[in-house]
C-alpha cells in the first residue's frame, strides 16, 4: 500500500512519442548512410565487410590509373545496422545516420542510390567516428537524470 | 452405462501471447491435467549455424546478437572467447572489465525479462512486467550510449570491444548501481510474499537435483535445484576471477525458487558491476587484429555463463577466412528438454507457469 502511493506521486517515466522526442545516442547505427565522394578512394572494402552484401560499388579508373566511383548503393531494406562497413572504412568515406523513422510503403523505396547517400540533409551519426561526438547532441537517458557535466568530468579526470 | 473418455489434444500456439516466440507445445490432457507435453519448435529457423559458414569470422558476430536477443551481449562475448582462444589473441585489460560489465549488465536486464514474463504468466497481467521493463530500460539506454544499438549491440569484437565507452558511462552506470537494490527491494515487495505468487509457485513444476542433472540443465534453473555450479567460479573466463561474489542457490527447484534465483542473482551481479567499476583500469580497449582473420586449423570449444545457462561455442577452422564449422550450444533448448518430466501431472494452467520459469528465448532454441 505505501509502494502504491509512492507511487502515485512519482513523476513520469514515458513520454508522449510523436509530440515529444527524446534525443538519440551519439553513436546510434541508424538510417541514412552517409557517404563522402570527396574521400572515397573506390576500394570497395566496405562491400567486402557487409555479412549480407547489400553494398554495391563500380568503379572505374581514369587518366591517373586511380579508381572513379561510377556508382555506389545500398540496399537499406536487407541492411541490419551491423556498421561493420562503416568501421572497415579506411579513409573515413563512411557513417552512419541518425534517423529512425524510415518505414515506407515499398522494398524499393528503401534502395539507397549514391543522391540519397550524399544528400546534404542526412543527420550523421558519430560511430566509429569519436570525433564527430561532440558536435551532436547528448542523449537523453532515463538513468542519467541528475547527472551534470561536473560528475562526468570528476570522473574522468 | 459409462462413458468413454480420451486424451484431449490441445496445441499451445504457435502464436500465443504466453510461448515467448513462435513456438508450440503439443499437450495431451485427461481433463485438465497434463499427461504429456511435446514441445515442437523450428518456426524461427533462420540456419544461423549454416550461414556462419559462409561469412568471415568478423562477419559472424552480428549474427551471434540475433541467437539471444535478450541476452545478445553475452552471445556476443561466448563468441569472441571461442575465436580468441582458436587464434591465441590477447585481449587488453580494460576491455575484459568492459565485457564484464556489459554481461552483467545483460544479466540483469534478460533476469528482469524472464521474472517479468513469469509474473505475466501467473495472471498478474502487465504491471509487474512494466515495473521491471523501467530498470531494463535504463540498461538499454546505457547500452545505446556505448555501441548505438538496443537490441542487437555487435560490440564485442576479437581483441577486444569495439569502442570505448563515452564520458558519461561510468557516472551512468554508477547511479545505476546504486538505485538497483532498492527496486530489487520494491520487486520483493510487491510479489516475495504475495498470496497468489505463494499459491501458484510453492510446490509447483518442482526439478530434482539429480534429474536437473542428468537432463544437463544448466545456469539459474539448476541453481534453484541446489547445484552450486556456475561458470564464472567453476571455469572462470574473462576477469571474473577477480571479483568476489556468491553464487545463490536454491532448494526445492520449484516455481518459486527459480524466481528468487534470478532476483538473488541480480543482487550478486550488482555486486560483480560495483567492484568492476572501483577496478577498470584505462588503457587500451582493442588489440589489432587482421580484419580478414585466419585461425591457424583445429578446433575450440569455448563456453561462459550466460543468463539463462551454459552457453557453447564450438568452432572448426580449417584454415581459411570463414569456420569450417559453427556450433552453439544454447543453454534454452537444452533447458526445454526438462519441460515434459516438470509439467507431467499438473493443471494446464501450471503448465504456462512451468514454462514461463524456464525462461527460454525462442530464436536461440531454433537458431
Amino acid at each position: 500500500m505505501a509502494l502504491t502511493f509512492r507511487h502515485l506521486f512519482r513523476s513520469f517515466i514515458t513520454t508522449q512519442y510523436p509530440e515529444k522526442r527524446l534525443s538519440t545516442s551519439r553513436r546510434i547505427r541508424g538510417q541514412q548512410f552517409v557517404w563522402r565522394s570527396d574521400l572515397c578512394t573506390g576500394c570497395a572494402t566496405c562491400a567486402k565487410s557487409c555479412p549480407h552484401g547489400i553494398i554495391q560499388i563500380t568503379t572505374s579508373t581514369n587518366g591517373d590509373n586511380r579508381y572513379v566511383v561510377d556508382n555506389i548503393e545500398f540496399d537499406t531494406g536487407r541492411c541490419m545496422f551491423c556498421g561493420l562497413c562503416v568501421e572497415a572504412c579506411p579513409y573515413n568515406a563512411l557513417y552512419m545516420g541518425r534517423s529512425y523513422e524510415q518505414a515506407r510503403y515499398s522494398r524499393k523505396l528503401l534502395w539507397a542510390d549514391m543522391e540519397t547517400l550524399m544528400d546534404p540533409a542526412n543527420q550523421v551519426s558519430a560511430y566509429g567516428h569519436p570525433e564527430l561526438e561532440w558536435r551532436i547532441p547528448r542523449q537523453s537517458l532515463l538513468v542519467y537524470g541528475q547527472i551534470s557535466q561536473e560528475m562526468v568530468d570528476e570522473e574522468n579526470d | 452405462m459409462e462413458l468413454e473418455a480420451q486424451p484431449f489434444v490441445i496445441n499451445f500456439g504457435p502464436s500465443h501471447p504466453s510461448t515467448h516466440g513462435v513456438f508450440r507445445l503439443r499437450t495431451i490432457l485427461d481433463g485438465e491435467v497434463i499427461v504429456d507435453v511435446e514441445p515442437i519448435f523450428g518456426y524461427l529457423h533462420r540456419g544461423i549455424e549454416k550461414l556462419a559458414e559462409g561469412r568471415t569470422y568478423v562477419q559472424n558476430i552480428p549474427f551471434t546478437d540475433r541467437l539471444d536477443y535478450l541476452a545478445s551481449m553475452t552471445a556476443n562475448h561466448g563468441y569472441v572467447l571461442a575465436v580468441e582462444k582458436l587464434a591465441g589473441i590477447e585481449v587488453p585489460e580494460r576491455a575484459e572489465y568492459l565485457r564484464v560489465i556489459m554481461s552483467e549488465l545483460m544479466r540483469i536486464s534478460s533476469h528482469l525479462m524472464a521474472v517479468g514474463f513469469l509474473t505475466n504468466e501467473l495472471g498478474a497481467m502487465m504491471t509487474p512486467l512494466l515495473y521491471m521493463y523501467r530498470e531494463r530500460e535504463k540498461i538499454l539506454d546505457l547500452f545505446e550510449m556505448v555501441c548505438g544499438q538496443r537490441l542487437t549491440y555487435n560490440y564485442m569484437r576479437f581483441g577486444g570491444v569495439s569502442h570505448d565507452i563515452p564520458r558519461e558511462f561510468l557516472p551512468a552506470v554508477k547511479k545505476f548501481v546504486r538505485e538497483m537494490p532498492g527496486f530489487i527491494d520494491e520487486y520483493d515487495q510487491l510479489l516475495k510474499e504475495n498470496e497468489i505468487v505463494l499459491a501458484r509457485t510453492k510446490g509447483v513444476g518442482i526439478l530434482p537435483a539429480d534429474v536437473a542433472i542428468n537432463y544437463s540443465v544448466s545456469g539459474p534453473m539448476l541453481r534453484a535445484s541446489g547445484v552450486k555450479w556456475d561458470i564464472r567460479k567453476d571455469d572462470p573466463y574473462s576477469v571474473y576471477d577477480r571479483f568476489d561474489f556468491d553464487i545463490p542457490t536454491g532448494s526445492a527447484g520449484d516455481i518459486y525458487d527459480r524466481y528468487r534465483q534470478r532476483i538473488e542473482e541480480m543482487r550478486q551481479s550488482v555486486r560483480i558491476l560495483e567492484q568492476a567499476i572501483e577496478q577498470i583500469p584505462p588503457g587500451e580497449v582493442c588489440t589489432k587484429v587482421p580484419s580478414l582473420l585466419r585461425p591457424p586449423k583445429g578446433e575450440v570449444f569455448a563456453r561462459i555463463e550466460a543468463p539463462k545457462g551454459e552457453l557453447g561455442y564450438y568452432l572448426v577452422s580449417d584454415g581459411s577466412i570463414a569456420p569450417y564449422r559453427f556450433r552453439v550450444r544454447p543453454p534454452a533448448l537444452i533447458n526445454l528438454g526438462v519441460l515434459r518430466y516438470m509439467s507431467r501431472g499438473w493443471k494446464i494452467g501450471d503448465l504456462i507457469a512451468i514454462f514461463g520459469s524456464v525462461d527460454i528465448c525462442v530464436a536461440e532454441v531454433d537458431r
